[in-house]
């Protein structure tokens, strides 16, 4: 009780400060005319390039929509694949020390590589469809999960282990049964970063080789100096980033049952 | 003690190095079945080392320990181990836990369930069964684990200062606690201790180690009755000597 009573205290103050910020914003453009509509639209007139967007493909040839779908295509398919790669790599590199040998030294040169210097090379050799983006963002969503399971793993309790091992369980118990579970905050941690990487990985790559998305969405309306598009643009990238944290941390609290530890 | 009977543990020549350190010099003794051994000795003398030798997550450097006459094993000997550490495994409620070393050991899970309730009733956690140990207190956490031990009914059970971070208060309840369900279970105690009063308190026999390199300066019977006394004449005595070995070269 008296914690939903503290968030919807929090809830009030988050409203409040966005909505300052809007006033304030509409203040300096539309309202006192301190900024020119072509340096800084109106927060009404992007309300309405919103609105219109999401039923009118002009003037870049796409609707809010269709954009929006092929940018959550590209991005959940490079993200999937990735963490469904990247955890389990993380997990058996921190438990088998033979594959850690054995992959470590290619990883420690490709996690240093920021996944936007990929673009050209997936260009090249995969064209600029949804092949080449999903693989530059396979290779960011990848890094940040086998990271985070590896270092989840690496951390687990000794003494978690050695009740395990004094109870006789296999090595393949203790993995399971101890070093897995013991590393799930840290790996929906993980999750969470790399969907981040992700989504900020994708908007580069559709800026830079695309036919449709947000990201293509933005650099088109940016070569007409149509701002309030590009604004709209970046509040539809903010708005699905959140909604998608979000989605992670519900499935987050269902699999951490015990809480944080 | 029981003349001709087969010892439960039997120690031969237990050696420890680490690198050039020994720390465990030439062990030798026999521990009964049902025995209750408290292992004192002063502090950093490798106590934990003993205990972590015996149970082989540290491997001999020489020397034998045999378990109802065979090499000991976890895999096959029932052997529950209590950490001075808290082990209750965060992410299992508190009934997962107590049934977690019988889910290792395929025991079938109605079996495991009524052990795991059984043992929750003991140590009076049935109420909170499904809570998470973020949700308890330390006091209950070191009672999950008792049950956890107790719930696979050990034939050898290892306790390495399972009580060190509690308040005196609460150790003789926990203390307590324990002796009534070793008399309950007749199960063989190892519980390794720095506290001499705790010792006294609980062991039926008392083994006085001495410092590194660790041996065996002698075993002492208790032969004061349970429940024991701590304010008594003859505890007091028995706990001074015992201080006074420990502390005496």
């Amino acid at each position: 009780m008296k914690t939903k009573k503290k968030f919807n205290k929090y809830m009030l103050i988050s409203v409040i400060s966005i909505a300052v910020g809007i006033f304030v914003w509409w203040l300096l453009t539309a309202g006192l005319g301190l900024v020119k509509s072509n340096i800084l639209p109106s927060p009404d007139t992007i309300v309405h390039t919103f609105i219109k967007k999401l039923y009118d493909p002009n003037p870049e040839g796409g609707t809010l929509f269709v954009h929006l779908l092929a940018s959550l295509q590209v991005a959940l398919s490079g993200y999937g694949l990735g963490i469904v790669l990247g955890i389990p790599l993380g997990i058996i590199m921190a438990w088998y020390p033979r594959i850690e040998m054995t992959v470590r030294p290619v990883f420690d040169l490709v996690r240093t590589v920021p996944g936007v210097a990929w673009i050209p090379v997936m260009v090249s050799l995969a064209g600029i469809g949804l092949l080449s983006k999903a693989l530059v963002i396979f290779i960011s969503a990848m890094v940040a999960t086998v990271i985070n399971s590896y270092s989840g793993i690496k951390q687990t309790k000794e003494v978690h282990l050695w009740v395990g091992q004094t109870f006789g369980a296999s090595n393949w118990e203790l993995l399971t049964q101890i070093a897995i579970p013991s590393a799930l905050p840290m790996i929906m941690t993980g999750c969470k970063i790399a969907l981040g990487q992700a989504w900020t990985t994708l908007v580069a790559a559709e800026l830079l080789a695309s036919t449709k998305g947000i990201g293509y969405m933005i650099q088109q309306a940016r070569g007409i100096f149509r701002l309030d598009i590009v604004i709209v643009g970046m509040i539809v990238i903010g708005l699905t980033g959140a909604a998608l944290t979000g989605l992670i941390t519900l499935i987050e609290k269902a699999v951490l049952k015990g809480g944080k530890y | 003690m029981q003349g001709k009977k087969e010892a439960k543990v039997k120690v031969q020549n237990l050696t420890k190095k680490f690198g050039d350190l020994l720390v465990l010099d030439d062990l030798n003794f026999e521990v009964q079945d049902g025995e209750f051994l408290c292992i004192v000795g002063p502090t950093g003398c490798g106590k934990t080392t003993f205990l972590n030798t015996l149970t082989k997550l540290y491997v001999p450097t020489a020397g034998e320990i045999l378990v109802n006459g065979i090499p000991v094993d976890p895999k096959k000997q029932n052997i529950s181990y209590i950490f001075q550490e808290y082990s209750a495994y965060p992410w299992l409620t508190i009934k997962e836990n107590v049934k977690w070393g019988l889910k290792i050991k395929k025991v079938p899970e109605k079996e495991a369930e009524e052990s795991a309730a059984e043992m929750l009733d003991i140590v009076g956690l049935t109420k909170f069964a499904d809570y998470y140990p973020s949700q308890i207190s330390v006091s209950m956490l070191q009672r999950v684990v008792i049950a956890r031990a107790f719930a696979t009914k050990p034939e050898l059970l290892l306790m390495d200062e399972p009580y060190g971070q509690l308040d005196i208060d609460l150790r003789f309840r926990l203390e307590d606690e324990l002796l009534k369900l070793w008399e309950r279970t007749k199960t063989t105690v190892l519980f390794i201790t720095h506290n001499i009063e705790e010792a006294v308190y609980l062991g039926q026999n008392i083994m006085v180690l001495t410092n590194k390199p660790t041996s065996i300066k002698t075993v002492i019977q208790n032969p004061l009755p349970l429940p024991r006394d701590v304010m008594a004449q003859d505890f007091v005595e028995l706990r001074e000597h015992v201080t006074e070995l420990i502390k005496w070269w």
